[in-house]
């Protein structure tokens, strides 16, 4: 049986409330709240958060590969996925690709991954803005996903049986961005709710057919995309029961663009029972529908934390850090000397430490050293170093002290001595933070993020963040 | 395998000092045409006669050309070397030993930094290429971590804590107030410096040492050729310098709340010079002032208080100028700024001065009661992971 075996979602802690907008631009802000990816947060780093959560979920299957999903990749011509993959450790067999660019490319990497014939992990992940005082700043969210599709075994069981997938491709102009434009153009909005209609109903009748159901057999109908009017006008042609259409968390999260329909699934697989029947309806430049039925697994091998509890989460943004954040309102830097790029090869030689934050213990006295080290600390003995991934263990704030002079998108700067639950010690900066509330003691959780780019260089590492709620 | 030092072996018989502060309108060679011309008047001797030249800067120059092109120096050897913050401390030391040695009759120990020209505030970043994953924390935010750690060992109330921080940069900009050489020659009130802007942690403003630009040098020779130069030279006593294995920040048994690389080479100086008991036997101290945190654990890390009870001397006021033991009489980092390479030296220079009696209106008392001994200290790096010298000079040859 070819299915979902695991999934995670990740949604940003930031929120920014519409109304901030409209305050500060004098109107037009909206009701509720969005997500925002911090200042240290790319929808790579991003996507990483989600591939954690989701591989927590199946320990005991190692994916043979990576396909990676968004409409706004962190590098071109680099390949994105292959940090994903470092940060995940994953064996170097293991197939890292991109699918990036477009909204569109989330559909697709989910339906290659099914396609795949191996243990297959998409992520997608995406972070959606426009022009200050716009609808795509308003009603964009961001957010990652990611699942885990195999055949499944007695230990990793299928939670959602793939049924049907049938596709609807189409070339118009509704939606698009020239590369490096800070916003989306589209055009008039009755055009998309013209051409996207009738290219949902192919698809969904053909997935339904294939599915041997009909509309009203549905236990979860999702329709997610770029364009809202076309997403109405689509869910409401199905036919679907009235309570097969859920909250599409437009109003707490935002349109997450690429990563929606997927969180959307996310969203049902939360809540679904055994027998459940989901169809997913993507519609990006043409539609593509996925039909999935949940199985007896799935109430027991949930992700730990639901969509909607992640989404009741979070702390506030300022309109004003938001746009900084975003690159859209420039500030003026401190004097103080220009960050330092990391370097290509000692990143490269420090790959497993950098991105699996992977350290080494001492074979002769059991000391754990961050980084890894090849004498010990404490019995100096040479070269009895195993490495020791440290990426998912728990640490407590030895000390830490708040830095109003390191710079920052997001001063002040928060710095943790951090002590690792069995032995290991780590200076790192606090990220998703309140200094004012930070203390002696606190117990923290790594959290892969992207500290700075200087140079036209990401610099990817990890930082800890308050364990919140769990 | 021992630290056997070189007690009453080398003295000096020169220094020079330039003042320290934003000198827009001298370049490195000015400074250190004018460091090393006072070094050799206050020997009375010519340069010619300088056999081997030890060169620290951080900053602000490579090779020994930095120094010979601007002096001209004849075809002689020059060694220009760094070691963090103790670069000024590790020139002095080398040459030391160069004279010991029986190398050379007489050297020349010069330190200089020019700050100011790099039009950013704090040091210049350097370092080679890295993989980005070291936690860019500034400088006093290191030293920030001491104040919590330090409070929540000994249970001493943060306020409490404050204050002491306080007195120390209160105290140090009294005694700069009285120093020509000084960058700050003013006396701060306690209330301006408890409220300056914060910076890191409990830090604010004023619990930072400042950035100049500045140089000073010393001229050594061997003890017995001493008296020939000088009626009052001074002996060296004791040279020590460390290295940790810089763990504190990965080993989660060190505390912050003291610098064992100080305790070594505290240790090891005190052995070297014979001393048993330095808050009694020294006239002063010069110690790293970098920020105010620092100079208080530095009086337990010295052996000048008691554990746990630093903040409590500071208070009282046992490091004062008029105190038990004064400690940064010419005003320290803190009204100095911090020139790298030339600190350590400017540490000296006051040892200098004051156990000659030539201090003027900061002249230490103890001196004329018989304390002939005198200490500097010099700290490179954070908390945990740190250089530490510390030298003894002293009056008289025993």
């Amino acid at each position: 049986m070819n299915g979902i075996v695991a999934y995670g979602t990740y949604l940003p802690y930031f929120r920014l409330d519409r109304k901030a907008i409209g305050d500060a631009l004098g109107g037009g802000g909206g009701k509720g709240s969005r997500t925002v990816a911090s200042y240290d947060e790319d929808t790579t780093s991003m996507g990483v958060e989600a591939a954690r959560a989701t591989l927590r979920g199946a320990p005991k299957l190692a994916p043979a590969a990576v396909y990676f999903a968004t409409a706004d990749p962190a590098y071109l011509d680099k390949t994105n996925a292959t940090a994903i993959h470092a940060a995940l450790a994953l064996d170097d067999s293991a197939m890292a690709f991109d699918m990036v660019g477009s909204i569109r490319s989330g559909a697709g990497a989910m339906r290659a991954a099914i396609d795949a014939g191996r243990p297959t992990l998409a992520v997608i992940s995406d972070i959606r803005t426009g022009l200050p005082g716009g609808g795509d700043e308003r009603e964009g969210g961001d957010a990652a996903v990611a699942f885990l599709l195999a055949d499944g075994d007695a230990n990793t069981p299928v939670l959602a049986e793939h049924v049907a997938s049938a596709s609807a491709s189409a070339e118009f102009l509704e939606r698009w961005r020239i590369p490096g434009d800070a916003a989306s153009r589209q055009w008039e909005e009755r055009f998309g709710e013209h051409a996207y209609v009738p290219l949902a109903d192919a698809a969904i009748t053909s997935a339904l057919k294939q599915a041997g159901a009909t509309a009203g057999e549905l236990a979860a109908l999702i329709v997610a995309g770029p364009h809202g009017r076309a997403n109405k006008r689509a869910q409401a042609a199905v036919g679907a029961k009235p309570e097969a259409t859920a909250d599409d968390l437009t109003g707490t999260v935002g349109n997450t663009g690429a990563a929606h329909a997927g969180l959307l699934l996310a969203d049902a697989l939360d809540r679904a029972q055994a027998g459940d029947l989901i169809a997913v309806v993507s519609l990006a430049d043409g539609c593509d529908v996925t039909i999935w039925r949940a199985t007896a697994a799935l109430p027991s091998h949930r992700q730990k934390v639901p969509v909607a509890a992640q989404a009741a989460s979070g702390g506030k943004v300022a309109y004003a850090t938001f746009l900084t954040w975003r690159g859209l309102l420039k500030r003026e830097p401190p004097r103080r000397p220009d960050p330092q790029a990391p370097a290509a090869p000692p990143s490269f030689r420090a790959e497993a430490w950098k991105f699996g934050f992977t350290g080494s213990r001492c074979q002769a006295c059991g000391t754990r050293a961050l980084p890894p080290a090849r004498v010990c600390m404490k019995c100096h003995a040479v070269d009895k170093m195993t490495p020791e991934r440290m990426a998912d263990v728990p640490a407590t704030i030895a000390t830490y002290t708040v830095d109003r002079l390191a710079y920052s998108l997001s001063p002040p700067v928060v710095v943790g001595v951090l002590d690792f639950e069995g032995g290991g010690r780590f200076t790192c900066e606090l990220t998703d933070v309140d200094p004012k509330a930070v203390k002696i003691g606190d117990r923290v959780e790594l959290t892969f993020r992207r500290p700075m780019t200087a140079h036209g260089v990401h610099n990817y590492f990890w930082k800890a963040r308050p364990m919140r709620g769990a | 395998m021992a630290s056997n030092g070189i007690r009453d072996r080398v003295a000096i018989v020169g220094m020079g000092c330039t003042s320290f502060g934003e000198h827009w309108d001298q370049s490195v060679s000015d400074l250190l045409v004018e460091s090393s011309q006072a070094a050799l008047n206050s020997a009375n001797v010519p340069i010619d006669m300088v056999d081997a030249f030890w060169l620290g800067t951080l900053f602000s120059g490579q090779s020994g050309l930095t120094l010979s092109r601007p002096l001209k120096l004849n075809y002689k050897p020059v060694s220009r070397l760094e070691n963090y913050c103790a670069t000024g401390s590790e020139a002095f030391r080398n040459a030391c030993y160069a004279v010991a040695s029986g190398a050379y009759d007489v050297a020349m120990a010069i330190g200089v930094e020019k700050l100011k020209d790099s039009g950013i505030s704090g040091l210049p970043s350097i370092g080679a290429p890295e993989d980005g994953t070291r936690a860019g924390l500034t400088a006093p935010a290191t030293f920030s971590l001491l104040a919590p750690a330090y409070c929540k060992k000994f249970g001493v109330d943060e306020g409490a804590f404050k204050e002491a921080m306080t007195r120390i940069a209160w105290k140090n900009h009294k005694n700069g107030a009285l120093n020509p050489r000084a960058q700050f020659r003013k006396e701060v009130a306690k209330d301006v410096i408890a409220c300056s802007p914060q910076v890191a942690g409990a830090l604010g403003i004023f619990d930072c040492s400042g950035v100049s630009d500045g140089s000073a040098a010393a001229v050594i020779v061997r003890a017995e050729d001493a008296y020939k130069y000088t009626d009052k030279p001074l002996f060296v006593k004791a040279l020590s310098f460390i290295a940790g294995p810089a763990t504190g920040p990965i080993d989660p048994d060190y505390d912050y709340t003291t610098f064992p690389e100080v305790v070594a080479s505290a240790t090891d100086a005190y052995a070297q010079a014979g001393i048993k008991d330095a808050r009694a036997e020294l006239a002063m101290a010069e110690v790293h002032d970098c920020f105010t945190p620092t100079e208080l654990v530095l009086m337990e890390d010295l052996g000048f208080a008691q554990r746990g009870t630093g903040w409590k001397e500071v208070l009282n006021g046992t490091f004062d100028l008029e105190g038990e033991l004064a400690v940064n009489p010419d005003g320290g980092l803190k009204s100095f700024g911090h020139p790298i390479g030339a600190s350590g030296l400017r540490m000296l220079f006051e040892a200098w001065l004051q156990l000659r009696g030539e201090a003027g209106k900061r002249q230490i008392a103890s001196v004329a009661r018989g304390r002939k001994l005198a200490l500097t200290h010099n700290l490179g790096g954070a908390p945990g992971e740190c250089v530490s010298f510390v030298s003894v000079v002293g009056s008289e040859r025993s």
